[in-house]
Protein backbone atom coordinates (compact mmCIF):
# COMPACT_ATOMS: atom_id res chain seq x y z
CA UNK A 1 0.00 0.00 0.00
CA UNK A 2 2.53 2.31 0.85
CA UNK A 3 4.49 1.53 -2.52
CA UNK A 4 1.27 2.13 -4.10
CA UNK A 5 0.70 5.56 -2.01
CA UNK A 6 4.45 6.44 -3.68
CA UNK A 7 3.60 5.52 -6.61
CA UNK A 8 0.42 7.46 -6.60
CA UNK A 9 2.19 10.72 -5.50
CA UNK A 10 4.57 10.20 -7.83
CA UNK A 11 2.87 10.38 -11.19
CA UNK A 12 1.01 13.67 -9.77
CA UNK A 13 4.48 15.41 -9.07
CA UNK A 14 5.86 13.67 -12.38
CA UNK A 15 2.60 15.19 -13.74
CA UNK A 16 3.79 18.78 -12.60
CA UNK A 17 7.37 18.43 -13.86
CA UNK A 18 5.84 16.75 -17.34
CA UNK A 19 3.79 20.37 -17.60
CA UNK A 20 6.87 22.63 -17.00
CA UNK A 21 9.26 20.22 -18.85
CA UNK A 22 6.79 21.32 -21.96
CA UNK A 23 7.44 24.52 -21.70
CA UNK A 24 11.29 23.72 -22.16
CA UNK A 25 11.42 21.14 -24.61
CA UNK A 26 8.93 23.19 -27.37
CA UNK A 27 10.83 26.37 -26.69
CA UNK A 28 14.12 24.74 -27.54
CA UNK A 29 12.40 22.31 -30.48
CA UNK A 30 10.77 25.74 -32.19
CA UNK A 31 13.36 28.57 -31.13
CA UNK A 32 16.58 25.60 -30.85
CA UNK A 33 17.52 27.74 -27.35
CA UNK A 34 17.50 26.71 -24.01
CA UNK A 35 15.38 29.20 -21.81
CA UNK A 36 16.90 29.07 -18.44
CA UNK A 37 14.21 31.94 -17.15
CA UNK A 38 11.78 29.32 -17.41
CA UNK A 39 11.97 27.95 -13.99
CA UNK A 40 11.79 31.47 -13.01
CA UNK A 41 8.05 32.32 -14.94
CA UNK A 42 6.46 29.71 -13.02
CA UNK A 43 8.15 31.65 -9.89
CA UNK A 44 6.24 34.88 -11.46
CA UNK A 45 3.26 33.04 -11.87
CA UNK A 46 3.46 32.11 -8.39
CA UNK A 47 3.64 36.16 -7.17
CA UNK A 48 1.37 36.31 -9.62
CA UNK A 49 -1.66 34.64 -7.73
CA UNK A 50 -0.02 35.80 -4.54
CA UNK A 51 -1.20 38.95 -5.33
CA UNK A 52 -4.45 38.30 -6.48
CA UNK A 53 -5.04 35.81 -3.30
CA UNK A 54 -4.86 38.91 -1.64
CA UNK A 55 -6.94 41.03 -3.43
CA UNK A 56 -9.91 38.70 -4.18
CA UNK A 57 -9.21 35.57 -2.00
CA UNK A 58 -10.70 33.12 -4.39
CA UNK A 59 -7.84 30.41 -5.99
CA UNK A 60 -9.77 30.50 -9.84
CA UNK A 61 -9.65 34.39 -9.99
CA UNK A 62 -5.87 33.98 -8.98
CA UNK A 63 -5.17 31.01 -11.68
CA UNK A 64 -6.62 32.87 -14.11
CA UNK A 65 -4.38 36.04 -13.37
CA UNK A 66 -1.17 34.20 -13.00
CA UNK A 67 -2.01 32.26 -16.74
CA UNK A 68 -2.92 36.07 -18.33
CA UNK A 69 0.66 37.40 -16.12
CA UNK A 70 2.98 34.73 -17.79
CA UNK A 71 2.02 34.58 -20.94
CA UNK A 72 2.74 38.64 -21.35
CA UNK A 73 5.72 38.19 -19.62
CA UNK A 74 7.09 34.82 -21.29
CA UNK A 75 6.15 36.67 -24.79
CA UNK A 76 7.40 39.96 -23.51
CA UNK A 77 10.77 37.97 -22.29
CA UNK A 78 11.24 36.30 -26.18
CA UNK A 79 10.44 39.69 -28.16
CA UNK A 80 13.08 41.85 -26.03
CA UNK A 81 15.78 39.40 -24.66
CA UNK A 82 15.64 36.46 -26.86
CA UNK A 83 14.31 38.29 -30.68
CA UNK A 84 17.32 40.44 -30.77
CA UNK A 85 19.96 37.78 -30.34
CA UNK A 86 18.23 35.33 -33.17
CA UNK A 87 21.04 34.09 -35.37
CA UNK A 88 23.48 35.06 -32.54
CA UNK A 89 25.80 32.21 -31.36
CA UNK A 90 23.91 29.65 -28.63
CA UNK A 91 26.21 30.82 -26.28
CA UNK A 92 25.32 34.27 -26.36
CA UNK A 93 21.42 33.49 -26.10
CA UNK A 94 21.81 30.83 -23.47
CA UNK A 95 23.93 33.47 -21.08
CA UNK A 96 20.85 36.20 -21.63
CA UNK A 97 18.76 33.51 -20.55
CA UNK A 98 20.33 33.26 -17.23
CA UNK A 99 20.75 36.87 -17.07
CA UNK A 100 16.76 36.73 -17.46
CA UNK A 101 16.72 34.27 -14.74
CA UNK A 102 18.57 36.03 -12.43
CA UNK A 103 16.82 39.20 -13.28
CA UNK A 104 13.44 37.98 -12.79
CA UNK A 105 14.18 36.49 -9.56
CA UNK A 106 16.01 39.71 -8.14
CA UNK A 107 13.06 41.65 -8.99
CA UNK A 108 10.53 39.25 -7.04
CA UNK A 109 13.17 39.68 -3.90
CA UNK A 110 13.10 43.55 -4.40
CA UNK A 111 8.61 43.56 -4.61
CA UNK A 112 7.96 41.08 -2.29
CA UNK A 113 10.97 40.55 0.01
CA UNK A 114 12.74 37.53 0.81
CA UNK A 115 10.34 35.62 3.00
CA UNK A 116 8.63 33.46 2.31
CA UNK A 117 4.88 33.97 1.24
CA UNK A 118 1.93 31.89 2.48
CA UNK A 119 -1.22 31.46 -0.43
CA UNK A 120 -2.62 28.94 1.93
CA UNK A 121 -5.88 29.69 -0.19
CA UNK A 122 -4.97 27.37 -2.86
CA UNK A 123 -4.81 24.06 -0.37
CA UNK A 124 -7.75 21.44 -0.74
CA UNK A 125 -8.03 19.39 2.17
CA UNK A 126 -9.09 15.96 2.26
CA UNK A 127 -8.20 12.63 0.58
CA UNK A 128 -10.13 10.05 -0.79
CA UNK A 129 -10.25 6.44 0.94
CA UNK A 130 -10.72 3.00 -0.43
CA UNK A 131 -9.89 1.11 2.28
CA UNK A 132 -6.36 1.13 4.03
CA UNK A 133 -5.38 2.94 0.83
CA UNK A 134 -5.94 6.83 0.63
CA UNK A 135 -5.02 9.48 -2.07
CA UNK A 136 -4.84 13.27 -1.55
CA UNK A 137 -7.00 14.76 -3.04
CA UNK A 138 -4.10 17.13 -4.36
CA UNK A 139 -2.77 14.13 -5.99
CA UNK A 140 -6.09 13.74 -7.65
CA UNK A 141 -6.29 17.49 -8.96
CA UNK A 142 -2.95 17.46 -10.31
CA UNK A 143 -3.64 13.76 -12.49
CA UNK A 144 -6.58 15.19 -13.45
CA UNK A 145 -5.10 18.57 -14.87
CA UNK A 146 -2.08 16.82 -16.14
CA UNK A 147 -4.24 14.30 -18.53
CA UNK A 148 -6.22 17.07 -19.86
CA UNK A 149 -3.39 19.31 -20.43
CA UNK A 150 -1.29 16.53 -22.50
CA UNK A 151 -4.45 15.60 -24.48
CA UNK A 152 -4.95 19.06 -24.84
CA UNK A 153 -1.78 20.10 -26.55
CA UNK A 154 -1.62 16.72 -28.08
CA UNK A 155 -4.83 17.26 -30.41
CA UNK A 156 -3.45 21.17 -30.39
CA UNK A 157 -0.47 20.30 -32.24
CA UNK A 158 -1.59 17.68 -34.05
CA UNK A 159 -4.32 18.92 -35.55
CA UNK A 160 -4.85 22.93 -35.54
CA UNK A 161 -3.11 25.33 -37.83
CA UNK A 162 -0.58 26.68 -35.76
CA UNK A 163 0.44 23.51 -34.28
CA UNK A 164 1.13 21.86 -37.79
CA UNK A 165 3.05 25.63 -38.23
CA UNK A 166 4.90 24.58 -34.94
CA UNK A 167 5.86 21.39 -35.89
CA UNK A 168 6.92 22.81 -39.05
CA UNK A 169 9.47 25.46 -37.99
CA UNK A 170 10.98 23.29 -35.39
CA UNK A 171 11.92 20.80 -38.51
CA UNK A 172 12.88 23.60 -40.47
CA UNK A 173 12.82 27.43 -39.83
CA UNK A 174 13.22 28.44 -43.88
CA UNK A 175 11.18 25.88 -45.53
CA UNK A 176 8.70 26.88 -43.32
CA UNK A 177 8.97 30.30 -44.39
CA UNK A 178 8.67 29.94 -47.65
CA UNK A 179 5.30 28.40 -46.83
CA UNK A 180 3.93 31.56 -45.70
CA UNK A 181 4.75 30.67 -42.01
CA UNK A 182 5.74 34.02 -39.92
CA UNK A 183 8.07 32.47 -37.74
CA UNK A 184 8.81 35.03 -35.42
CA UNK A 185 5.04 35.07 -34.24
CA UNK A 186 5.04 31.03 -33.43
CA UNK A 187 7.88 31.59 -31.72
CA UNK A 188 5.87 33.87 -29.89
CA UNK A 189 3.04 31.80 -29.90
CA UNK A 190 5.44 28.96 -28.47
CA UNK A 191 6.77 31.01 -25.60
CA UNK A 192 3.61 32.37 -24.48
CA UNK A 193 1.92 28.43 -24.18
CA UNK A 194 5.19 27.28 -22.55
CA UNK A 195 4.43 30.34 -20.45
CA UNK A 196 0.83 29.53 -19.83
CA UNK A 197 1.61 25.90 -18.45
CA UNK A 198 4.16 27.37 -16.11
CA UNK A 199 1.19 29.28 -14.13
CA UNK A 200 -0.46 25.85 -13.93
CA UNK A 201 2.45 24.46 -12.90
CA UNK A 202 2.64 27.12 -10.31
CA UNK A 203 -0.87 26.73 -8.86
CA UNK A 204 -0.33 22.99 -8.34
CA UNK A 205 2.90 23.55 -7.16
CA UNK A 206 1.78 25.97 -4.31
CA UNK A 207 -1.67 23.83 -3.54
CA UNK A 208 0.46 21.30 -2.31
CA UNK A 209 3.46 23.07 -0.77
CA UNK A 210 2.01 26.94 0.13
CA UNK A 211 5.48 28.22 0.71
CA UNK A 212 6.31 31.07 -1.87
CA UNK A 213 9.77 32.14 -2.25
CA UNK A 214 11.68 33.64 -5.17
CA UNK A 215 13.79 30.61 -6.11
CA UNK A 216 9.97 28.72 -6.08
CA UNK A 217 11.02 27.37 -9.90
CA UNK A 218 14.65 26.94 -9.53
CA UNK A 219 14.71 23.37 -8.57
CA UNK A 220 11.48 22.30 -10.07
CA UNK A 221 12.86 23.90 -13.58
CA UNK A 222 16.32 22.11 -13.68
CA UNK A 223 14.28 18.86 -12.39
CA UNK A 224 11.77 19.21 -15.39
CA UNK A 225 14.91 20.30 -17.29
CA UNK A 226 16.10 16.83 -16.78
CA UNK A 227 12.93 15.79 -17.74
CA UNK A 228 12.55 16.73 -20.99
CA UNK A 229 16.32 15.63 -21.95
CA UNK A 230 15.67 12.30 -20.21
CA UNK A 231 12.44 11.79 -22.79
CA UNK A 232 14.35 13.46 -25.59
CA UNK A 233 14.88 17.33 -25.53
CA UNK A 234 12.49 18.56 -28.38
CA UNK A 235 9.71 15.57 -28.48
CA UNK A 236 6.51 17.31 -27.11
CA UNK A 237 5.80 13.13 -25.81
CA UNK A 238 9.12 12.81 -24.43
CA UNK A 239 8.74 15.81 -22.01
CA UNK A 240 6.02 14.37 -20.90
CA UNK A 241 7.23 10.66 -20.14
CA UNK A 242 10.35 12.14 -19.06
CA UNK A 243 8.83 14.20 -16.25
CA UNK A 244 6.33 11.36 -15.10
CA UNK A 245 9.25 9.03 -15.01
CA UNK A 246 11.58 11.53 -13.10
CA UNK A 247 7.94 12.16 -11.01
CA UNK A 248 7.57 8.46 -10.19
CA UNK A 249 11.29 7.54 -9.47
CA UNK A 250 11.39 10.45 -7.27
CA UNK A 251 8.47 9.49 -4.96
CA UNK A 252 9.51 6.45 -4.97
CA UNK A 253 12.67 6.68 -4.02
CA UNK A 254 11.67 9.28 -0.80
CA UNK A 255 9.38 6.17 0.33
CA UNK A 256 12.50 3.89 1.07
CA UNK A 257 14.09 5.44 3.98
CA UNK A 258 17.24 3.73 3.06
CA UNK A 259 18.07 5.46 0.27
CA UNK A 260 15.43 8.55 0.58
CA UNK A 261 18.49 11.02 1.50
CA UNK A 262 20.24 10.15 -2.04
CA UNK A 263 16.65 11.21 -4.44
CA UNK A 264 18.22 14.12 -5.92
CA UNK A 265 21.44 11.93 -6.61
CA UNK A 266 19.29 9.09 -7.74
CA UNK A 267 17.10 10.96 -10.16
CA UNK A 268 20.51 12.97 -12.01
CA UNK A 269 21.86 9.47 -11.87
CA UNK A 270 19.15 8.08 -13.85
CA UNK A 271 19.46 10.92 -16.52
CA UNK A 272 23.37 9.89 -17.01
CA UNK A 273 22.59 6.37 -17.70
CA UNK A 274 19.72 7.23 -19.80
CA UNK A 275 22.44 9.83 -21.72
CA UNK A 276 25.09 7.10 -21.82
CA UNK A 277 22.55 4.29 -23.63
CA UNK A 278 20.10 6.73 -25.37
CA UNK A 279 21.91 9.99 -26.48
CA UNK A 280 19.11 11.56 -27.67
CA UNK A 281 16.99 10.90 -24.90
CA UNK A 282 13.86 8.11 -24.85
CA UNK A 283 12.02 9.45 -27.80
CA UNK A 284 14.11 11.79 -28.92
CA UNK A 285 15.32 11.71 -33.00
CA UNK A 286 19.08 11.09 -33.31
CA UNK A 287 19.97 13.52 -35.62
CA UNK A 288 19.99 12.31 -39.20
CA UNK A 289 21.89 13.60 -41.65
CA UNK A 290 19.87 14.58 -45.43
CA UNK A 291 20.79 12.97 -48.30
CA UNK B 1 2.89 37.24 -73.59
CA UNK B 2 5.52 39.78 -72.82
CA UNK B 3 4.28 41.12 -69.23
CA UNK B 4 6.72 40.95 -67.08
CA UNK B 5 5.75 39.26 -64.11
CA UNK B 6 9.52 39.63 -62.42
CA UNK B 7 12.30 42.23 -62.69
CA UNK B 8 15.65 42.03 -60.96
CA UNK B 9 17.86 45.28 -60.95
CA UNK B 10 21.61 45.30 -60.16
CA UNK B 11 21.59 42.93 -57.25
CA UNK B 12 24.27 43.01 -55.54
CA UNK B 13 24.59 40.14 -52.52
CA UNK B 14 26.96 39.66 -50.15
CA UNK B 15 28.09 36.96 -47.33
CA UNK B 16 29.72 38.58 -44.87
CA UNK B 17 33.12 39.92 -47.34
CA UNK B 18 32.31 37.94 -50.13
CA UNK B 19 30.21 39.13 -52.77
CA UNK B 20 28.30 36.33 -54.08
CA UNK B 21 26.08 38.26 -57.19
CA UNK B 22 27.65 41.40 -58.78
CA UNK B 23 25.46 43.23 -60.55
CA UNK B 24 22.50 40.95 -61.94
CA UNK B 25 20.23 41.96 -63.67
CA UNK B 26 17.37 39.76 -65.45
CA UNK B 27 13.33 39.57 -66.04
CA UNK B 28 10.68 36.84 -66.61
CA UNK B 29 8.06 37.34 -68.58
CA UNK B 30 4.22 35.82 -67.67
CA UNK B 31 4.07 32.34 -68.91
CA UNK B 32 7.78 31.84 -69.39
CA UNK B 33 10.14 29.24 -68.58
CA UNK B 34 13.38 30.44 -67.62
CA UNK B 35 16.40 29.06 -66.48
CA UNK B 36 19.57 30.35 -64.99
CA UNK B 37 22.44 28.12 -65.50
CA UNK B 38 25.36 28.23 -64.38
CA UNK B 39 28.51 26.00 -62.11
CA UNK B 40 28.25 24.95 -58.86
CA UNK B 41 28.90 28.44 -56.59
CA UNK B 42 28.12 30.40 -59.60
CA UNK B 43 25.18 32.17 -57.32
CA UNK B 44 22.11 30.60 -58.69
CA UNK B 45 20.46 29.84 -55.45
CA UNK B 46 21.70 32.62 -53.68
CA UNK B 47 19.67 34.76 -56.71
CA UNK B 48 16.48 32.84 -55.62
CA UNK B 49 17.11 33.56 -52.04
CA UNK B 50 17.36 36.65 -52.59
CA UNK B 51 14.19 36.65 -54.74
CA UNK B 52 12.06 35.22 -52.31
CA UNK B 53 13.58 37.33 -49.16
CA UNK B 54 15.20 34.19 -47.50
CA UNK B 55 18.63 36.65 -47.98
CA UNK B 56 18.58 40.81 -48.84
CA UNK B 57 20.74 42.45 -50.87
CA UNK B 58 22.63 45.05 -50.34
CA UNK B 59 21.80 46.92 -53.37
CA UNK B 60 19.90 46.32 -56.23
CA UNK B 61 16.03 45.73 -56.21
CA UNK B 62 13.46 42.66 -57.18
CA UNK B 63 10.14 44.00 -58.48
CA UNK B 64 7.16 41.31 -58.80
CA UNK B 65 3.98 42.08 -60.46
CA UNK B 66 5.91 45.69 -60.85
CA UNK B 67 5.76 46.15 -56.82
CA UNK B 68 8.99 46.39 -55.43
CA UNK B 69 9.81 43.43 -52.58
CA UNK B 70 13.30 43.62 -52.12
CA UNK B 71 12.74 43.68 -48.30
CA UNK B 72 9.54 41.58 -47.93
CA UNK B 73 10.52 39.07 -45.54
CA UNK B 74 10.02 35.45 -47.25
CA UNK B 75 6.61 34.49 -45.41
CA UNK B 76 4.70 37.29 -47.00
CA UNK B 77 5.87 36.72 -50.65
CA UNK B 78 4.09 33.33 -50.47
CA UNK B 79 0.78 35.19 -50.06
CA UNK B 80 1.86 38.00 -53.16
CA UNK B 81 1.83 34.37 -55.78
CA UNK B 82 5.45 33.38 -55.92
CA UNK B 83 6.28 30.72 -54.46
CA UNK B 84 9.93 29.03 -53.86
CA UNK B 85 10.61 25.11 -54.04
CA UNK B 86 14.06 24.91 -52.70
CA UNK B 87 17.48 22.61 -53.30
CA UNK B 88 16.88 19.63 -51.50
CA UNK B 89 13.29 19.94 -51.22
CA UNK B 90 13.03 20.16 -47.96
CA UNK B 91 9.44 18.82 -47.37
CA UNK B 92 8.67 18.31 -43.45
CA UNK B 93 9.62 14.39 -42.38
CA UNK B 94 7.51 13.97 -39.40
CA UNK B 95 4.29 15.09 -40.95
CA UNK B 96 1.85 13.15 -43.18
CA UNK B 97 2.43 13.98 -46.34
CA UNK B 98 -1.18 15.50 -46.38
CA UNK B 99 -0.37 18.09 -43.79
CA UNK B 100 2.78 18.40 -45.66
CA UNK B 101 0.50 19.57 -48.62
CA UNK B 102 -1.72 21.57 -46.37
CA UNK B 103 0.98 23.70 -44.87
CA UNK B 104 1.71 24.89 -48.49
CA UNK B 105 -2.01 26.78 -48.50
CA UNK B 106 -1.00 28.16 -44.90
CA UNK B 107 -0.68 31.66 -46.52
CA UNK B 108 -4.33 31.03 -47.60
CA UNK B 109 -8.21 31.51 -46.27
CA UNK B 110 -10.14 30.60 -49.56
CA UNK B 111 -10.98 27.12 -47.52
CA UNK B 112 -13.61 25.99 -50.79
CA UNK B 113 -10.51 26.86 -53.23
CA UNK B 114 -8.03 25.19 -51.05
CA UNK B 115 -10.19 22.12 -51.07
CA UNK B 116 -10.30 22.16 -54.75
CA UNK B 117 -7.09 22.79 -55.19
CA UNK B 118 -6.39 19.89 -52.88
CA UNK B 119 -8.14 17.47 -55.08
CA UNK B 120 -6.51 19.01 -58.14
CA UNK B 121 -2.79 18.18 -56.62
CA UNK B 122 -3.45 14.91 -55.66
CA UNK B 123 -5.60 13.82 -59.20
CA UNK B 124 -2.06 14.94 -60.50
CA UNK B 125 0.27 13.33 -58.29
CA UNK B 126 -1.65 9.82 -57.34
CA UNK B 127 1.43 8.51 -55.53
CA UNK B 128 0.78 10.86 -53.25
CA UNK B 129 -2.50 10.81 -53.12
CA UNK B 130 -2.04 6.78 -52.47
CA UNK B 131 0.70 8.01 -49.26
CA UNK B 132 -1.54 10.48 -47.82
CA UNK B 133 -1.38 9.36 -44.58
CA UNK B 134 2.33 8.73 -44.55
CA UNK B 135 5.18 10.60 -42.68
CA UNK B 136 6.66 12.31 -45.67
CA UNK B 137 10.13 11.39 -44.40
CA UNK B 138 9.06 7.72 -45.44
CA UNK B 139 8.75 8.85 -49.39
CA UNK B 140 11.13 8.24 -52.25
CA UNK B 141 13.53 10.39 -53.48
CA UNK B 142 11.16 11.58 -56.09
CA UNK B 143 7.81 11.19 -54.60
CA UNK B 144 9.56 13.49 -52.01
CA UNK B 145 10.08 16.04 -54.85
CA UNK B 146 7.00 15.40 -56.35
CA UNK B 147 5.59 16.27 -52.64
CA UNK B 148 7.16 19.64 -52.21
CA UNK B 149 6.20 20.15 -55.89
CA UNK B 150 2.67 19.26 -55.33
CA UNK B 151 3.54 21.90 -51.48
CA UNK B 152 3.88 24.47 -53.91
CA UNK B 153 0.66 24.58 -56.09
CA UNK B 154 -1.25 24.29 -53.02
CA UNK B 155 -0.15 28.13 -52.62
CA UNK B 156 -1.71 28.91 -56.21
CA UNK B 157 1.05 30.07 -57.08
CA UNK B 158 1.36 32.72 -60.42
CA UNK B 159 5.54 32.33 -60.61
CA UNK B 160 7.02 28.79 -59.27
CA UNK B 161 11.29 29.35 -58.50
CA UNK B 162 12.67 25.69 -58.73
CA UNK B 163 15.57 24.90 -57.39
CA UNK B 164 17.26 21.87 -58.63
CA UNK B 165 14.70 19.89 -58.91
CA UNK B 166 15.92 17.15 -60.14
CA UNK B 167 18.95 16.68 -58.06
CA UNK B 168 19.51 13.36 -57.03
CA UNK B 169 17.12 11.83 -59.18
CA UNK B 170 17.24 9.02 -60.99
CA UNK B 171 17.22 9.43 -65.18
CA UNK B 172 13.17 8.15 -65.51
CA UNK B 173 12.41 10.37 -62.12
CA UNK B 174 14.24 13.06 -64.07
CA UNK B 175 12.42 12.91 -67.09
CA UNK B 176 9.01 12.60 -64.94
CA UNK B 177 10.33 16.22 -63.23
CA UNK B 178 10.54 17.98 -66.44
CA UNK B 179 7.41 16.92 -67.78
CA UNK B 180 5.90 18.04 -64.72
CA UNK B 181 7.49 21.86 -65.28
CA UNK B 182 6.11 21.67 -68.42
CA UNK B 183 2.33 21.34 -67.09
CA UNK B 184 3.64 24.10 -64.75
CA UNK B 185 3.30 26.40 -68.33
CA UNK B 186 0.55 24.70 -69.49
CA UNK B 187 -1.33 25.49 -66.72
CA UNK B 188 -0.72 28.82 -67.31
CA UNK B 189 2.27 29.82 -64.96
CA UNK B 190 5.30 31.04 -64.47
CA UNK B 191 8.57 29.28 -63.93
CA UNK B 192 11.75 30.62 -62.94
CA UNK B 193 13.95 27.40 -62.93
CA UNK B 194 17.66 26.67 -61.76
CA UNK B 195 19.06 23.31 -62.88
CA UNK B 196 22.61 21.34 -62.49
CA UNK B 197 21.00 19.70 -65.49
CA UNK B 198 21.62 22.13 -68.48
CA UNK B 199 20.75 20.46 -71.33
CA UNK B 200 17.23 18.94 -70.21
CA UNK B 201 16.71 22.06 -68.63
CA UNK B 202 17.74 24.23 -72.13
CA UNK B 203 15.10 22.06 -73.65
CA UNK B 204 11.94 23.12 -72.08
CA UNK B 205 12.57 26.68 -71.46
CA UNK B 206 11.94 29.28 -73.46
CA UNK B 207 14.91 31.81 -72.40
CA UNK B 208 17.83 30.88 -70.09
CA UNK B 209 20.69 32.93 -68.68
CA UNK B 210 24.02 31.66 -67.44
CA UNK B 211 25.65 32.60 -64.53
CA UNK B 212 29.63 32.65 -63.73
CA UNK B 213 30.95 34.12 -60.42
CA UNK B 214 28.51 35.65 -59.50
CA UNK B 215 27.54 37.50 -62.75
CA UNK B 216 25.48 37.15 -66.06
CA UNK B 217 27.36 36.19 -68.85
CA UNK B 218 24.98 35.49 -71.81
CA UNK B 219 21.32 35.71 -72.23
CA UNK B 220 18.79 34.74 -74.63
CA UNK B 221 16.50 32.48 -76.26
CA UNK B 222 16.78 28.56 -74.43
CA UNK B 223 17.58 27.15 -78.27
CA UNK B 224 20.39 29.89 -79.04
CA UNK B 225 22.02 28.71 -76.07
CA UNK B 226 22.13 25.30 -76.74
CA UNK B 227 23.91 25.90 -79.76
CA UNK B 228 26.33 28.06 -78.80
CA UNK B 229 29.99 27.10 -78.90
CA UNK B 230 30.88 28.30 -75.51
CA UNK B 231 27.55 27.04 -73.50
CA UNK B 232 27.84 23.32 -74.99
CA UNK B 233 31.44 23.36 -73.90
CA UNK B 234 31.20 24.58 -70.53
CA UNK B 235 27.68 22.96 -69.43
CA UNK B 236 26.66 20.26 -72.11
CA UNK B 237 29.59 18.35 -72.05
CA UNK B 238 29.48 18.29 -76.02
Amino acid sequence: MNFLTALFNGLSSGGTYAIIAIGYTMVYGIAKMLNFAHGDIIMAGGYAMFTTLLLVGHPIPALCVAVAFCVALGVFVERFAYRPLRGASPLAVLITAIGVSSLLQSLAQIIFGAGSKMPLQLQVSGALKLGAFSIHYNTLITLAVTVVLMVALTLFVKYSKVGRAMVAVSEDRGAAQLMGVNTNAIIAVTFGIGSALAAVAAYLMLMKAPSLTNTLGAMPGIKAFTAAVIGGIGSVPGAMLGGILLGVIECVSLSIPAIAPFTDAIEFAVLIVILLVKPAGLLGKARREKV
Amino acid sequence: MSEQILKVEELNVYYGMIQALRGISFEVNRGEIVSLIGANGAGKTTTLHTITGLIHPKSGHVSYKGQDITHIPAHKIVGMGMVHVPEGRRIFQGLSVYDNLLLGSYSRKDKEEIKRNMELVLTQFPRLAERKNQLAGTLSGGEQQMLAMGRALLSNPELIVLDEPSMGLSPLLVGEVFEIIKSFREAGKTVLLVEQNAKKALAISDRAYVLENGVITMSGKAAELADDERVRKAYLGA
